[in-house]
């Protein structure tokens, strides 16, 4: 009876490695500020093992459809709200004010 | 490209959500909106400020390339600094001003017996205070499950042949320790300097995807 | 005292360069840092490579006290894979806990 967890792929076939590279966008960049920072010995607020547990635990469809880093801020949401660093209310109200704010930005501009 | 705020918020506008233009480019995700929300509410908590963020993207901003490849053009040229290279990363990389923070970095040496090609299978560990952030290519399902078991395919589609006589040795980044390949000095580089020494070893290289770059090269 | 992170412990593991160890055959869910493909291998020490606290437990938020000893095991990619097309010379070297690994024959 064994099992493989969906992340430990080493082994696993799959296509021709494609060598294609993007920069990294802004939000990505802040994406992984927020974790160093969050993981400094000071606060631990997050560690690096709880990131990756957190990446595990998406579970196989999300882990295929979300990029590197939006699994990284998942995976770190989902471990500030377990631990209360956050709360769900908290982040629900700054997540419709981030769309609303970003949504009338777009407008503006065009 | 400049446009007009009208926030209502009492915080400068710099501070916490800086104008991103690359939103304005394609649609914003839920993560995008995510990130953004959470590295609000942590300045807002007074977790971090806005300036530590900043500080740490300009940290990892300044990492790249070539600072791996300064080092190992040393290594080139110094077979004393190779040896203390070998022994210990950290202090080494100190010795030429290159902080490499907490996370351990381990050096291989390609050889002519040994080529090194270095892989994280379960997630994409990677020296990046060395070389800077990691391509996507490196964190692909491709190359995370087929370079551990056939490394040579893989390896020949960056354009790499190893010869048979030569053992090909994957490194499965697995725990704390990252890796850094040292690669081979190529031939006809005799008498150069560290500089353009430093011009032939490639990011690649020091994955081990790909060898040092030839003199024909550059 | 403490000893760091990374700091080298030559004798104070269990295992030593040179001693032949076999993976834990044991599939359990959770954070594991031992890769499903290397499980019940047989493979050679290379060198201790310090002792680190545990990151099963620190994946919970626990402190992953007291430290474990990291070994980097060498396995002939030829006993680790069915067909592996390759020289028989070619390995792979991972990162594994004491705890992960047997003493092997």
């Amino acid at each position: 009876m064994t099992i493989r967890r969906h992340h430990d792929m080493g082994g696993l076939d799959a296509g021709s490695v494609d060598a294609s590279e993007h920069d990294y966008a802004m939000w990505e960049k802040r994406v992984d500020a927020i974790v160093k920072v969050l993981s400094t010995p000071e606060r631990k607020l997050l560690s690096t093992d709880e990131l990756r547990r957190g990446i595990e635990e998406l579970g196989p469809g999300v882990y295929d459809e979300l990029s590197y880093y939006e699994r990284w801020i998942s995976s770190a949401t989902n471990i500030l709200l377990e631990k209360g660093t956050i709360t769900v209310d908290e982040l629900a109200t700054k997540m419709a004010e981030v769309e609303a704010r970003w949504t009338k930005d777009r407008e503006s501009a065009s | 490209m400049s446009h007009d705020h009208t926030h209502d918020h009492d915080h400068d506008h710099d501070d916490a959500h800086p104008y991103q233009p690359d939103i304005e480019d394609f649609p914003f995700s839920e993560r995008m909106v995510m990130t953004q929300a959470v590295a609000e509410l942590i300045i807002e908590k007074g977790i971090c400020s806005a300036d530590e963020l900043r500080a740490q993207i300009e940290l990892m901003d300044s990492r790249e390339p070539g600072l791996g490849a300064k080092l190992v053009a040393k290594t080139w040229v110094d077979p004393d600094y190779k040896a203390r290279v070998l022994e210990d990363v950290a202090a080494a990389a100190a010795e030429i001003g290159i902080d490499i923070g907490e996370i351990p970095i381990k050096a291989i040496e390609n050889t002519d017996d040994v080529h090194n090609v270095v892989v994280c299978t379960l997630c994409s560990c990677y020296p990046r205070m060395l070389i800077g952030l990691p391509p996507d290519w490196y964190k692909s399902r491709a190359y995370r499950s087929r370079t551990v078991k056939e490394p040579r395919k893989v390896l020949e589609e960056f354009g790499t042949h190893i010869a048979d006589d030569v053992e090909v040795r994957v490194h499965d980044s697995t725990a704390d320790l990252r890796y850094i390949v040292l690669p081979a000095r190529p031939k006809g580089t005799e008498g150069w300097d560290e500089a353009k020494l430093a011009e032939l070893i490639t990011r690649d290289s020091m994955v081990g995807v790909t060898p040092a770059k030839s003199p024909e090269d550059i | 005292m403490d000893e760091g992170p990374g700091e080298r412990i030559l004798s104070a593991g269990r295992y030593h360069p040179g001693d032949r160890v076999r993976v834990r055959e044991a599939f359990p869910p959770g954070h594991v840092r031992t890769p499903y493909f290397v499980r019940g291998c047989a493979g050679e020490v290379q060198e201790c490579a310090g002792a680190y606290p545990n990151p099963e437990e620190l994946a919970y938020g626990r402190d992953g006290k007291p430290d474990i000893p990291l070994y980097r095991v060498s396995f002939l990619q030829s006993e680790v894979w069915h067909g592996y097309d390759g020289p028989g010379a070619d390995t792979i070297v991972i990162d594994i806990y004491e705890h992960w690994l047997e003493p092997a024959q």
